[in-house]
């Protein structure tokens, strides 16, 4: 599972990095998505893997913590999606406008011949 | 009971008064401005106060530093807000920049799109909340809602140069948000905390295993905050969106690379101060290094480039590469008095960059001089200037405009430019001083920073001395019209220049405790947990008074 889990990351983060790099636009905002699913499920794979045991506990009683999973990296996932979620949509915006006034979607707003 | 609650304050007065406004209509705009004003003051008022509170005794009587528990919940497992003499200076800062800028956008640039004054109170929650935040990712939260408001900002007015401006500019700092987030977690895998003071306590009892780890989280999470600061050479799209951004706009980002500066000075003197065993002076080399290199930089473009604008965004180059260079002094060991120094520079340049950013519109009014350099240097850079601000109609236009213009420019470039007696002088020589003298540090690499620094003075002197020769002497005589409520907010920050100069004293004394409190960790790491909850408090106190 850890391997499997790593080299989805692994993969997730070397397309993102490499679209990221690209002049269009349009990939940019595609590579910055596929990064930050690689940065969330790392965040996520930080409250250690296992399966089987719930974030949330029972109420009263004794627990013993062991059987349970760290909550609050996913707490923490969740804030990063919304987040993330927030800001590209908001760069989506600027990438239209853009596109709109440039004319083009290259992300210096003119082609590199002109 | 308010007393105690004083601390978060300014995260929300800015907050509810942005999301009050909200509610209305852009028609509104004179109360908008007002509600505005009155919550910006609210905030020095209450920053001040802070700064009095943090000098003296603090807030709960914990030394010098306040704590305020976030829902009550005992620290490390709820978030906390720190009070300290750094965090309260910046919050001082924030709000010096902050009214000053309003001001200055009420006379036009807030007619330019919409909801300019809620995007600018949200920018100061982000701004506060990450000066007065003690937890890491609560830090990121802050930056993201300071970023998204700076985003919204950055685009105010539209145009062709500012959208392209703003894609790099959200670009990198999406980015460099993946990066910090990073970096977090990776801290929060090894140590299992997130609280600040928590990770201090923790560094020194580090497994030998998990230290380079951590050693790799925290640079990683350095790289995020190096974009902030502008760093070389992570500072490539600096100039070009300072320079789009509207001048308000602009004279408060003024602040935002010395968020950056912040976390960094923060984090270094928590995590690998003196008490920090073997992880003490990590990443002071590669400070040290950007740090110069950011302020090689920063001179270099400042000489080359042609428009005001562009000078001011390099000069806001020199100044945080200056206190980064001197933030990795500090961390390999340089003492108080070095970064006592560099804080007091850290204000008065923050205060004329964001000066120089105002005068550019002013500066430029008129026809020829400034104006043609500027649109010289946007055929050679290729930048259309399509946005040509129409002179507004209405308004008090001043007397004697060039004479105060000139004298408003010619006393920022004077502290720019490191020239006695303002602080950017005074503070360069407490500086210099430290450098000189026997701090424990190789001497090679103290008297090139010194060589560096007064170079990167006189660059400056040069750079903005041709601008200002152009337009107050060699140019036309008809002078620009310029409002009152334009020039008001540009003599505010002279004039708290000025007083800065005259109370130089009192200041440096301040950021010398300032420095103190930094080098002294133990109060900070451990003060968090000595923090009683407020239930326990009241139960205490019940528990008193039933007791005869």
């Amino acid at each position: 599972m850890e391997i499997i889990l790593s080299a989805a990351i692994g993969i997730l983060a070397t397309s993102g990095i490499w679209l990221l790099l690209r002049p269009r636009s349009f990939q940019v905002i595609i590579g910055l998505c596929l990064l930050s699913y690689a940065v969330n499920l790392f965040i996520f794979s930080m409250g250690r893997l296992a399966p089987g045991r719930p974030p949330i506990m029972p109420k009263g009683g004794f627990v013993d913590p062991s059987n349970y999973a760290d909550p609050l990296p996913q707490a923490l996932v969740l804030t990063a999606i919304v987040i993330s979620f927030a800001t590209t949509a908001l760069f989506l915006v600027v990438l239209i406008a853009s596109r709109g006034m440039t004319g083009t979607d290259h992300v210096d707003g003119k082609e590199r011949s002109q | 009971m308010i007393h105690q609650h004083l601390i978060i304050a300014p995260i929300l007065i800015p907050f509810i008064t942005g999301a009050l406004m909200l509610l209305y209509d852009d028609r509104q705009r004179k109360a908008k401005f007002w509600l505005s004003l009155i919550s910006t003051c609210a905030q020095l008022l209450i920053a001040i106060e802070l700064v009095i509170r943090a000098k003296s005794g603090g807030a709960d009587g914990n030394g010098s530093i306040g704590f305020y528990l976030l829902g009550d919940w005992q620290a490390p497992f709820g978030i906390v807000l720190v009070l300290d003499r750094l965090s309260a200076l910046m919050l001082v800062l924030t709000a010096l920049l902050a009214i000053p800028s309003l001001v200055y956008a009420s006379a036009s640039w807030s007619r330019q799109g919409q909801h300019y004054y809620s995007l600018f109170q949200f920018l100061l929650v982000g701004l506060n909340g990450a000066f007065l935040t003690g937890d890491l990712f609560n830090l990121f939260v802050f930056f993201e809602v300071l970023l998204a408001a700076s985003y919204g900002l950055l685009l105010h007015g539209s145009g062709q140069l500012r959208v392209r401006a703003g894609l790099h500019y959200i670009a990198i700092n999406l980015a460099a948000s993946l990066l910090f987030l990073i970096g977090v977690s990776l801290i929060y895998g090894i140590t299992g905390t997130l609280n600040m003071a928590h990770l201090a306590n923790m560094i020194s009892s580090l497994s030998p295993e998990d230290r380079p780890l951590l050693h790799a989280a925290v640079a990683i999470m350095a790289v995020a905050f190096l974009v902030k600061a502008g760093s070389w050479p992570l500072s490539f799209w600096l100039s070009t969106a300072y320079m789009a951004a509207a001048a308000p706009v602009a004279a408060m980002f003024a602040i935002m690379t010395k968020v950056g500066v912040y976390a960094i000075l923060r984090l270094s003197m928590l995590l690998f101060g003196p008490s920090a065993g073997a992880s003490t002076g990590f990443g002071a080399g590669m400070l040290i290094i950007l740090g110069m290199a950011t302020l090689i930089f920063g001179l270099v473009g400042l000489l080359a480039s042609q428009g005001l604008g562009r000078m001011a965004a390099h000069s806001v180059l020199i100044s945080s590469g200056t206190v980064l260079a001197v933030t990795g002094f500090a961390v390999a060991g340089g003492g108080p008095e070095l970064l006592s120094g560099a804080l007091y520079y850290m204000i008065g340049s923050t205060l004329a960059t964001s000066t120089l950013f105002l005068l550019i519109e002013p500066m430029s009014r008129e026809d020829g001089g400034i104006a043609a350099m500027l649109a010289l240097t946007a055929d050679a850079y290729g930048i259309d200037d399509a946005d040509v601000d129409e002179v507004p109609d209405a308004g008090l236009a001043i007397p004697v405009t060039m004479t105060v213009l000139g004298a408003c420019f010619g006393i920022s470039l004077m502290m720019l430019a490191g020239l006695p007696p303002l602080p950017g002088f005074i503070g360069k020589v407490a500086i210099i001083q430290q450098l000189i003298g026997d701090n424990g540090l190789p001497p090679g690499l103290n008297w090139a920073f010194i060589a560096m620094l007064i170079i990167s003075g006189f660059a400056t002197l040069i750079g903005l001395a041709r601008i200002g020769i152009q337009t107050f002497w060699a140019g036309e005589d008809t002078a620009p019209r310029v409002l009152a409520l334009e020039i008001a907010p540009i003599i505010a920050l002279i004039s708290v220049l000025g007083l800065m100069t005259v109370k130089s004293e009192v200041t440096l004394r301040y950021t010398q405790g300032t420095a103190q409190d930094l080098h002294q960790t133990a109060s900070y790491a451990y003060g968090v947990f000595a923090t009683p909850r407020a239930a326990d408090r009241e139960g205490a106190e019940i528990q008193e008074e039933t007791q005869p």
